[in-house]
């Protein structure tokens, strides 16, 4: 029997008030796939981002993950999250390594003492987003790009099988995207997972994408970036034109 | 107990000195590690706040001739749990509803013992009386300190995972809303743990400041609590040793020294450069 997809939504729709803000959305991400999800300011990326992870439940319409139900998931550290901006205090005293270990908890099991595997896992991590120099530094010491891919080694740590990143790199320099996307190409190719990627900014991944959802409100595009790249649309494109470009493509 | 094992030395080698010596280092033992927890979330009163709804237990408990201390855990108990309630909803997003249960708890407290009927008044349990303590009331601390450390020996990797993002640890099904109940349920049994040793009024400064003075020389967060309660012993210690020597009120001079210690601490530079250099890339495909 085939494995069913990491994340499938059917016909998901979603109104705060009166006001719809997704409308029969369809959206799937299969094992080994990596898959940006783009739309404009308003255009239900996050909505449809807390609905899929289980925080959210749509209106109509039916969301899977690994084939159930969420709030039916029990083994929910094969999801792993990464949200929108580092929520750290300034004057938080963990370092990176505890940040990194408290997102293997749910896998190795939140009551339980860390095993060699554990401490091993937590110590790939931190090492595939190049932060093995500075495991021992405090959080408050590290700039935001730094703490950005603490936040990914964090979700990586569990060795999910479908990664959610919300936004990752928003205000993060070149420099610190670079190390992002061989941070997620690894996650890819070492591990199979699956990638859903929310982002204004799909430069520093365009090249590694093997699908983009464009969304406003409902599906407008789905399909690989080549083909998207046809209508003259650069995944490129800095952020504060993506709006336009979008709206080039819905019309 | 009653007493040591073995001689201590001045100021400790009177039988209440020892007795308080062991309630008050069970208390500065474990209520930072509850602290740090409560300072990371921004709930550093939330001790304060349980010290107050617990006086309408110890009035509770005056007016049914029962230990003050056993109604008192039951009344912070619930009160902790309805708070969190709350607090998880939104629905004490303003102080209002916080202040509703502090002040209405100590209200309720200062009418239910007025209305006792008995000479004991709430002025040992508001500001402490841990030169007074009985053996009976030290075996309640230990009991209480040890439910204490053994919570916090299992869960509190996984409160700090809660402490540190929330959503995601829900979202990767760390069970964060009962984490949180359980937070409110250990700080409602700390606050009755130093309620004779401190008193309510004093509660929070044990719990939040050694934490924070330990953080300002720790370099992790398990050194942070690990001093922190380190922290806690030391003051304990020093304080009541002063209170002896000077005749001073025990659980102020505690937490004179607790405050003291942090206006030391605050002084020292902060050991943190600035965000170090970077590879530039780590794979070559």
């Amino acid at each position: 029997m085939m494995a069913p997809p990491l994340l499938r939504a059917e016909g998901v729709s979603f109104a705060y008030g009166g006001d719809p803000v997704l409308d029969g959305v369809d959206l799937t991400v299969d094992a080994g796939e990596f898959a940006a999800l783009v739309g404009p300011n308003g255009a239900g990326k996050s909505t449809l981002l807390r609905i899929a992870l289980g925080l959210l439940a749509p209106q109509a319409g039916t969301v899977e993950l690994f084939g159930k139900r969420p709030r039916q998931l029990r083994d929910r550290w094969r999801l792993g999250y990464v949200p929108q901006r580092p929520r750290f205090a300034p004057d938080l005293p963990a370092t990176v390594e505890e940040v990194v270990a408290a997102g293997r908890l749910a896998k190795q099991g939140w009551w339980r003492r860390a095993r060699r595997a554990d401490r091993d896992a937590v110590t790939h991590a931190i090492e595939s987003v190049a932060l093995g120099n500075l495991r021992r530094r405090q959080m408050g010491e590290l700039s935001g790009g730094q703490q950005q891919r603490v936040l990914i080694a964090k979700a990586l740590a569990s060795e999910p099988e479908l990664l959610v990143l919300d936004e990752p790199v928003a205000g993060v320099d070149a420099a610190a995207q670079r190390l992002f996307r061989d941070s997620l190409v690894h996650l890819l190719r070492e591990h199979g997972a699956g990638v859903l990627l929310v982002s204004h900014e799909l430069g520093a991944v365009a090249d590694d994408l093997d699908r983009v959802i464009v969304l406003k409100r409902r599906v407008v595009f789905d399909g690989p970036p080549g083909t998207l790249a046809e209508t003259g649309v650069s995944l490129g494109i800095h952020a504060d034109d993506l709006p336009q470009w979008l709206e080039d493509v819905v019309g | 107990m009653p007493g040591m094992p073995w001689p201590l030395p001045y100021p400790f080698d009177r039988e209440y000195m020892q007795l308080a010596l062991v309630a008050g280092v069970v208390v500065g033992a474990t209520a930072p590690l509850i602290g740090a927890f409560l300072v990371q979330k921004r709930l550093s009163l939330m001790g304060d706040g349980l010290g107050h709804v617990a006086v309408a237990g110890v009035g509770a408990g005056l007016v049914f001739g029962t230990s003050p201390i056993w109604t008192a855990l039951v009344v912070a108990v619930v009160a902790a749990l309805a708070i969190e309630w709350l607090r998880a909803r939104g629905a004490a997003s303003g102080d209002l509803a916080l202040a509703l249960f502090f002040y209405g708890g100590i209200a309720l407290g200062v009418v239910l013992a007025a209305r006792s009927g008995t000479n004991t008044n709430l002025q040992p349990y508001l500001f402490g009386s841990i030169l007074t303590v009985t053996a009976s009331d030290v075996y309640g601390v230990i009991a209480l300190g040890a439910l204490i450390v053994i919570a916090m020996a299992v869960s509190g990797r996984a409160l700090l995972a809660v402490v540190l993002d929330e959503e995601t640890a829900r979202v990767t099904g760390i069970p964060a809303g009962a984490l949180n109940a359980l937070l409110a349920v250990l700080t409602a049994v700390t606050v009755v743990a130093a309620m004779r040793v401190v008193g309510v009024l004093l509660v929070a400064a044990m719990m939040v400041l050694p934490v924070a003075t330990s953080r300002q020389v720790a370099r992790s967060f398990r050194t942070t609590v690990l001093g922190s309660a380190v922290i806690g012993v030391v003051c304990v210690v020093i304080g009541l040793a002063a209170s002896r020597q000077w005749a001073l009120a025990a659980g102020g001079a505690i937490v004179l020294v607790v405050t003291a210690l942090f206006a030391l601490a605050s002084l020292l530079p902060r050991r943190r450069g600035g965000p170090p250099a970077e590879p530039s890339s780590l794979l070559s495909g």
